[in-house]
């Protein structure tokens, strides 16, 4: 998943580090303003942050360098506005197993230097995002492919170039998901050159994107990044406009006020302090749609009182005691919507009559009485926390929800506030952490597996609270294995079920996208994963 | 003089060794480990984040750690980001930024705070001086982010008089409002630091003596009370140079400036301890400059000064 960290002493940024994935959309999907036919010459200024990597899409986990790979690369895939994958450097990727892939690569895709993008550009990226001692931030994409390791350096036996447009994957275990996932920007090929000197590449790095680096010191650090169309790019997301300016901004509110200025044609996110006004402020041209972020708070397994009988009681207890819609408008202003699942309403399969949903409703009536049916079992003593870090915009909201808690089941119940993000992952990752703690999950890509399997699979990468149940394991695996997507998220939807009962983490919303734009551009949508499509932005 | 100046430069030797193995310490004692939070909510795989935490030294105690920075000080290399470019590269970029923001702002304060309080110093008890007063105190008494947003949000949207933020165009035009902004606060203080010299000045037997001679009173009031006035002033000036160039933090997040306060603040939300470390101490060393100028420039205004 790829991290979001805006900072700005002066205002309390929202979003502190949520994921963000590689998209795009075909030039067929919904539009929110009519344009003129045919592509414009205008230059888009958009807001963005300074990268935080060197831009080569293994090592790039965060919004700032995912926004310029995704302009700068073509995939095997692409995702459109609504999420769903279109084939675009790949011209087929068939199985007949789920375990064993056979990818074929269209002719004619060619890097900006000139290089054919053959099945070796994707192979050799692979191996080399997959290598331990690269230590590359998104390894853990190829963790399924046969051969990868994080004892030591391995290739990956599972990679075969059959010839230049032909290669095949195999993986440890059936995983029907794997083609959904060939969009994210850890799966781009390298041209021949980047692994010559991948310090320099990471600098300039040479595409078969839509766009291309205007020149060699397009990317100025800490300011902006110009890109412009690359005249050889054959695939759908043709550029409609003269190039895209990414203006790097520290504070959200910064970027805000230019927007208002017209001196900043898109922004993708609205600053907190501008919930209230900037529908107002922007008219038809604010946008609020929901994204693929999941908002929840995680109550360690092990945590005193939240074990067995009891702790189920009482997770009930206190996920009906939070009043969700009052929380979302009061605070957020609309700007988030109260949670029916565990997973997201942009993802294909998404489903908010669950059985057992109804848990996530408020009911202060039965929270009250489950917690007393805990308190049978063994009193409640101590006080409830939730842990966040205060420098990302939390403590409105977690105040908020320990206040539901407390009014509702008369307990103590308080925000614990870690000074900064790094602060509470040291204290989540060593599991020291003394109480519930605040979890987000934005998709890599659109799939319910991607929401499940990396938070509540026994062992998983993110399992912050080591939530562990054999049946829940079981049906991922069954649902990996399933021949079709439709078929895999039935075993999802069970998985869900589950958790409904178990409560490992306490749902509580999900994120909208907030932004808006200027009256200078058209055509102006928002794709799935909060990021707009930039290439299909008209600018006279 | 010479001799002064020389003994002066090498007392800052141990300044800097200990500014910055206090400061590396500083750092290091921060809670939390930077590379937990490089993996964001998902968090790193142990053994990614082992060799991460091998390459950047992150590993071994503090004191090698120090040693190891100060080795690389040697041949100039200030260590890496932990988005892998040079230090030496981000100071680059960020202190001349920082060093024209901080003129325009010393400029402004300077100037106007000057010609202000001198005003106030020859009315005092007037309407112009009452009228400053008050002026001088609002605007410390108000949080320098309020004046930032204000004034961003009526100079800079509505109106459009200025750029709203500064980005990548740095040219005084864009940074004429944040350096108001910022050198505000200073502003009111030298405007009531010069005021009371002045006034004070005005009733010296110097300036009785000078008025006495026959002296114009332009020439009275520029060489006799204001010169003098000026010590304390500058005093200020020279001590707020380097607050200036590190207290920009506010300001830069306010106007999008790619600065020095800017960098900073996310180097230290990431510990990442050479940028933090590199440009602290650069401020260090600015400090201790603008401090020796300052020294200088006393004998300037005031003969009775000597160095030896």
């Amino acid at each position: 998943m790829k991290i979001r960290r805006i900072g700005g002493l002066t205002a309390a940024i929202a979003v502190s580090a949520l994921a963000l994935a590689a998209c795009s959309s075909s030039p067929s999907a919904t539009t929110t303003t009519t344009a003129a036919s045919g592509p414009s010459t205008g230059i888009v200024t958009v807001n963005g942050s300074e990268p935080q990597n060197p831009l080569i899409p293994t090592n790039t986990n965060e919004t700032g360098g995912g926004k310029l790979l995704t302009l700068l690369f073509a995939g095997l895939v692409y995702y459109d506005a609504k999420g769903a994958p279109h084939n675009e450097v790949a011209d087929s990727i068939t199985t007949s197993d789920a375990t064993t892939y056979t990818i074929k690569l269209k002719s004619g895709w060619k890097f900006t230097n000139g290089e054919p993008v053959t099945s070796k550009s994707f192979v050799d990226a692979w191996n080399y995002g997959a290598k331990l001692s690269n230590k590359q931030l998104s390894s853990y994409f190829f963790e399924g492919i046969q051969g990868f390791s994080y004892d030591a350096d391995s290739d990956l036996t599972g990679l075969k170039i059959v010839d230049d447009s032909t290669f095949t994957v195999t993986l440890k275990q059936p995983e029907a998901d794997f083609p959904l996932r060939l969009g994210y920007s850890a799966f781009y090929p390298l041209p021949s050159v980047a692994f010559k000197d991948m310090t320099a590449y990471g600098q300039d790095p040479i595409g078969d994107g839509p766009y291309m680096f205007k020149d060699a010191s397009a990317w100025e650090h800490n300011v902006k990044a110009d890109v412009v169309p690359n005249p050889g790019y054959i695939g759908d997301r043709k550029p409609m406009n003269g190039g895209v300016s990414v203006k790097f901004y520290t504070s959200q509110d910064a970027a805000y006020q230019d927007l208002l200025a017209n001196n900043l044609d898109v922004d993708d996110a609205i600053p907190d302090s501008a919930f209230g006004v900037y529908k107002t402020d922007l008219g038809d041209r604010a946008v609020n749609q929901p994204a693929a972020i999941f908002q929840s708070f995680t109550i360690p397994q092990n945590l005193a009182h939240f074990t067995g009988a009891e702790g189920n009681l009482r997770r009930q207890a206190i996920s009906l005691s939070i009043d969700r819609k009052t929380i979302t408008d009061k605070i957020f202003q609309g700007t988030r919507t109260p949670a029916k699942d565990f997973t997201s309403p942009v993802i294909a399969g998404y489903n908010p009559n669950l059985t057992g949903s109804d848990v996530l409703d408020f009911n202060p009536t039965k929270a009250k009485d489950l917690w007393a049916q805990a308190n049978a079992i063994a009193p409640w003593s101590g006080k409830f926390t939730i842990g966040y870090n205060a420098d990302g915009g939390h403590q409105a909201w977690v105040d908020a929800v320990a206040n539901s808690i407390k009014n509702t089941l008369g307990i103590d119940a308080e925000g614990s506030p870690y000074p900064t993000f790094k602060d509470l992952r040291t204290d989540i990752t060593k599991r020291t952490i003394k109480g519930a703690f605040r979890t987000g999950w934005q998709a890599d890509y659109p799939s319910l597996y991607n929401f499940l399997g990396p938070i509540y699979g026994t062992g998983a990468g993110s399992n912050d609270g080591d939530y562990s149940n054999p049946q829940v394991d079981a049906l991922l695996k069954q649902g990996l294995a399933a021949k079709s997507v439709d078929a895999a998220n039935k075993y999802f939807d069970q998985v869900q079920e589950i958790l409904f009962k178990d409560l490992p983490a306490i749902p509580l919303w999900y994120s909208n996208v907030t932004g808006g734009y200027a009256t200078t551009v058209t055509n102006v949508q928002f794709g799935w994963d909060s990021v707009p499509l930039y290439y299909a932005i008209k600018k006279a | 003089m010479a001799w002064y100046i020389g003994r002066r430069l090498l007392q800052m030797i141990p300044v800097f060794l200990g500014a910055t193995l206090l400061i590396y310490f500083m750092v290091f004692a921060l809670a939390g480990d930077p590379i937990a939070a490089l993996g964001g909510e998902r968090g790193l795989n142990p053994a990614v984040a082992a060799q991460l935490r091998e390459h950047y030294h992150l590993n071994q105690p503090f004191l090698v750690q120090y040693l190891l920075w100060l080795k690389g000080l040697l041949t100039f290399d200030f260590g890496t980001s932990f988005s892998g470019r040079p230090v030496r590269d981000v100071m680059a970029g960020a202190f001349p930024v920082t060093i024209q923001l901080a003129f325009v702002a010393l400029f402004f304060e300077a100037v106007f705070g000057i010609a202000v309080g001198l005003v106030s110093g020859l009315r005092k008890g007037k309407l112009f001086d009452s009228t400053f007063l008050i002026v001088s105190l609002v605007v410390i008494a108000v949080p320098v982010f309020v004046i930032g947003f204000t004034m961003q949000f009526l100079v800079g949207v509505k109106l459009g008089w200025l750029p709203p933020t500064v980005g990548g165009n740095v040219n005084i035009r864009t940074l004429l409002m944040p350096g108001i902004v910022l050198g505000s606060v200073s502003f009111a203080y030298v405007l009531r630091l010069t005021r009371t010299s002045v006034a004070e000045n005005m009733t010296a037997d110097f300036v009785r003596t000078a008025t006495a001679k026959g002296l114009t009173r332009r020439r009275v009031v520029t060489v006799h009370v204001l010169r003098n006035s000026l010590i304390p002033v500058v005093t200020f000036l020279g001590a707020d140079l380097g607050g200036l160039m590190g207290g920009a933090i506010v300001t830069e997040g306010i106007f999008n400036i790619p600065g020095v306060g800017n960098t900073l603040y996310h180097a230290i939300q990431q510990s990442e301890a050479p940028t933090v470390v590199s440009m602290v101490t650069v401020l260090v060393m600015v400090y201790i400059f603008a401090n020796l100028l300052v020294d200088l420039l006393y004998a300037a205004l005031d003969p009775r000064i000597r160095y030896a």
